[in-house]
């Protein structure tokens, strides 16, 4: 069964798609035709610039509503998010260590390479959390260490092994120039190097990390925008018990 | 100004004399010690400049020779190479460029040595007093054409030369600060890069050359205009003297330079944050460099409203020790920010009691007033809604300096014309409100009221608790920040120095003398 869809403005099927996006020439009606005529080589059927702006001499800016004939078929798609499958909630992460695994669960970290921004780590992994779900450092049958930003991956994977962690975090926020790529990568090179990548759980996160990227890159998983505590929280667990039935 | 809280005057002053105790004791530390990067700054404001073949600054190639020795200062070793050598400063930093090790030049007339190192000091002195003086004649010729307060964006391509076309946009379409964020891990380098640079991660590398191209570009601009565009990098990191000298220098006219916030956020360890920040904030305050202090820094680790008295301690606690480096109130540009949750009940009120409260305990002090990034989720439209807000309370309780928040933030790096809207909200906001500070007055024992009474409260417990420990134990200890840092941990702790007993330094004695230390 099929169910076809397009983007709705005020009526099903309108197809009315909002845009807005600068152009390197000055502001004025020939910059307004070169947006519309912009819009329609993008396949809109109809466009109306509705806002121009000159941002500098030779910078403008453009609100346009473009008509879309496209659609896709709605049961065709497959979602690749982490995230979405039903998590447990803090108090039920707990009672399912304390049931099935019957120990702290140890987890570790870090903003890794050069990557400055604590702001992913700490959402997941601080006491207070964010935007409303508790970090790590809440749960009582979690062991936690956050070791902050700028952790070289050499020594984020020497700590791991100190203190025997069950799961590690790699935080990557800095995305320019693809960096997180190569870092990303490195870690998991060199935990393949000294032959112990199997010993850990290991977990990408960032705003723009995928669950996709980040398994491609041979982590375990991925955790991306409007992920929580919570999510990591539930597939450390489940991931754990699975590795302990193996 | 008129005072709307009546907050009590007797525990602002208690509060003072709390952060003066805590101050006190990291003060007599300071002035024990040296490090690298003040050696550095020393001679970079003595005329060391340039770099060797593999980039390696002529301010680090002295101070490495001179590692075992630095206790008497690395400042007499570069003037006696000067004498020895003849010819001009110049031609000394391509000789030490070139292999020149000034460590191995025996040691000549003492006497000589001291009147050509005050000839040195004197010309780098004239060339900072020159940067002020066309900035004062500067914003005298075009007073009054900026907005109040400054509006304030970042631009951050990785080249400057693609820098200076966003800033010039971004002037022309009003901004009055254009700030070039730093490379990502710039703060850990034990050195400052040399030259232009094209390349770097989430933002450019602070260079003397980046400095010049940008202050060139903004001045031209300025005068296109007929308003002055103020220039902002970073005073921040394992270079904190070298990069206010080199600011000082090219007339950068913020930077932003915080006592803790290299100890809290990038492991730098604390007693080299602090020997490094009172040299870089004397050099400021020659300058007439307006610091910005970091507090919102605070609020992005931790909860805006459980934690606003740590944002308040740490004002004191920069105040004091700008205080103690010479810096005027004038330049002390506080830190704040707009970071309560979006969803919490009567949320805007306590914005509003902060930053009122923020403005009346440091009436004279350009407060800088960050926008939201915490709970910027991605939907740009409520984005630009709790910008609105932030932008309301900013004009409202008169904010001297005014970061316009991005409705992409936690998306992109700005786009230029996400930009434009930025300050088209702003100016929108600021002129329809503009007497609104001046027309409105708060209930007496309502909410705002109460709210700024009571971070005052906790304020002063939690400076009580400071005080009672030391400033160096707190941290230890993690009272700020949640973050725990050892006294002896963190980076660039093997870069400290004890001055000796022959430790001789007459660019600092005249940087104490001309900001009034003496």
């Amino acid at each position: 069964m099929s169910n076809i869809v397009r983007p709705y403005g005020d009526t099903l099927d309108d197809g009315k798609v909002q845009l807005s996006f600068t152009l390197p020439v000055p502001d004025g009606a020939k910059g307004r035709e070169a947006a519309r005529k912009l819009v329609l080589s993008w396949g809109f059927k109809d466009c109306e610039v509705v806002h121009s702006n000159p941002l500098a001499d030779e910078f403008s800016f453009y609100i346009a509503y473009g008509k879309s004939e496209a659609s896709i078929d709605y049961e065709s798609v497959v979602a690749d998010e982490a995230t979405e499958a039903a998590y447990l909630s803090m108090d039920e992460v707990n009672e399912f260590i304390k049931a099935k695994i019957g120990r702290k669960v140890v987890v570790v970290g870090a903003c890794t390479g050069f990557d400055a921004h604590t702001v992913g780590i700490d959402a997941i992994m601080n006491m207070k959390g964010y935007n409303h779900h508790f970090g790590l450092e809440r749960y009582t049958e979690l062991e936690t260490y956050n070791l902050g930003a700028q952790v070289p991956n050499e020594k984020l994977i020497e700590f791991a092994q100190k203190v025997n962690a069950d799961a590690i975090l790699v935080s990557q926020v800095v995305t320019q120039k693809e960096v997180h790529v190569s870092n990303m990568t490195q870690f998991v090179e060199l935990l393949e190097a000294k032959g112990i990548r199997n010993r850990f759980i290991c977990i990408a996160g960032g705003p723009r990390i995928g669950n996709k990227l980040a398994v491609e890159l041979g982590y375990d998983v991925g955790f991306g925008k409007g992920s929580y505590a919570d999510h990591v929280a539930t597939f450390i667990v489940r991931k754990l018990v699975e590795k302990m039935g193996n | 100004m008129k005072e709307k809280l009546g907050l009590s005057r007797d525990r602002i002053a208690e509060a003072r004399e709390l952060a003066e105790r805590i101050c006190a004791p990291v003060m007599d530390f300071v002035e024990a010690h040296s490090s690298v990067t003040v050696e550095r700054a020393t001679l970079r404001l003595a005329g060391a400049d340039d770099a060797n073949a593999d980039g390696v600054p002529v301010p680090n190639l002295v101070v490495d020779r001179l590692r075992d020795r630095l206790e008497d200062g690395a400042l007499k070793w570069y003037v006696n190479a000067l004498l020895r050598q003849g010819g001009t400063v110049e031609s000394l930093n391509r000789k030490i460029a070139e292999g020149l090790d000034v460590s191995s030049v025996p040691l000549g007339d003492e006497k000589a040595v001291r009147a050509r190192a005050d000839e040195l000091v004197d010309r780098g002195f004239a060339r900072i007093r020159a940067a002020r003086e066309r900035r004062d004649a500067m914003r005298a010729e075009w007073k009054g054409r900026n907005n109040d307060p400054l509006l304030y964006l970042i631009v951050a391509t990785g080249n400057i030369h693609e820098d200076v076309k966003q800033a010039k946009a971004a002037a022309a379409q009003g901004a009055d600060v254009i700030a070039v964020i730093r490379t990502t891990a710039q703060s850990l380098l034990d050195y400052v890069p040399y030259g232009a640079t094209t390349e770097g991660f989430g933002g450019t590398y602070a260079t003397q050359e980046n400095f010049r191209i940008m202050r060139a570009a903004l001045d031209g601009e300025a005068e296109r205009q007929q308003r002055y565009i103020l220039l902002t990098n970073y005073a921040s990191g394992l270079c904190m003297p070298e990069i206010a000298a080199m600011g000082a220098l090219e007339r950068l006219d913020m930077m932003l330079n915080d006592s803790m916030y290299g100890i809290l956020f990038r492991d730098i360890n604390m007693y080299r944050t602090f020997v490094d920040q009172k040299f870089s904030r004397m050099i400021n305050a020659v300058a007439g460099i307006i610091i910005n202090t970091g507090e919102d820094n605070y609020l992005t680790t931790s909860d805006a409203y459980e934690k606003a008295h740590t944002v308040l301690a740490s004002q004191f606690l920069n105040e004091r020790f700008g205080f103690a480096a010479g810096l005027p109130a004038g330049l002390l540009g506080l830190g704040h920010a707009f970071e309560l949750d979006p969803t919490m009940r009567n949320g805007f009120l306590y914005e509003l009691a902060q930053a009122q409260m923020a403005r009346e305990i440091f009436p004279d002090h350009p407060l800088k007033y960050m926008p939201p990034t915490k709970f910027m989720s991605g939907d740009i439209f409520r984005g630009l809604v709790m910008d609105s807000m932030f932008n309301f309370v900013s004009k409202a309780t008169n904010q001297g300096i005014h970061l316009l928040g991005m409705l992409t933030e936690a998306i992109h790096t700005p786009f230029m014309m996400d930009r434009f809207i930025a300050v088209d909200n702003a100016k929108y906001v600021m002129n329809s409100i503009a007497d609104f500070h001046d027309e409105v007055e708060f209930r007496k024992d309502g909410i705002i009221v109460r709210r700024a009474r009571d971070v005052l409260e906790e304020t002063i417990g939690f400076m009580k608790e400071i005080a009672g420990v030391s400033l160096f134990d707190s941290i230890e200890k993690g009272m700020f920040a949640d973050v725990k840092r050892p006294k002896d941990g963190g980076k660039g702790l093997d870069g400290l120095v004890k001055k000796g007993p022959a430790y001789y330094n007459p660019l600092e004695t005249r940087l104490k003398n001309e900001a009034g230390l003496r």
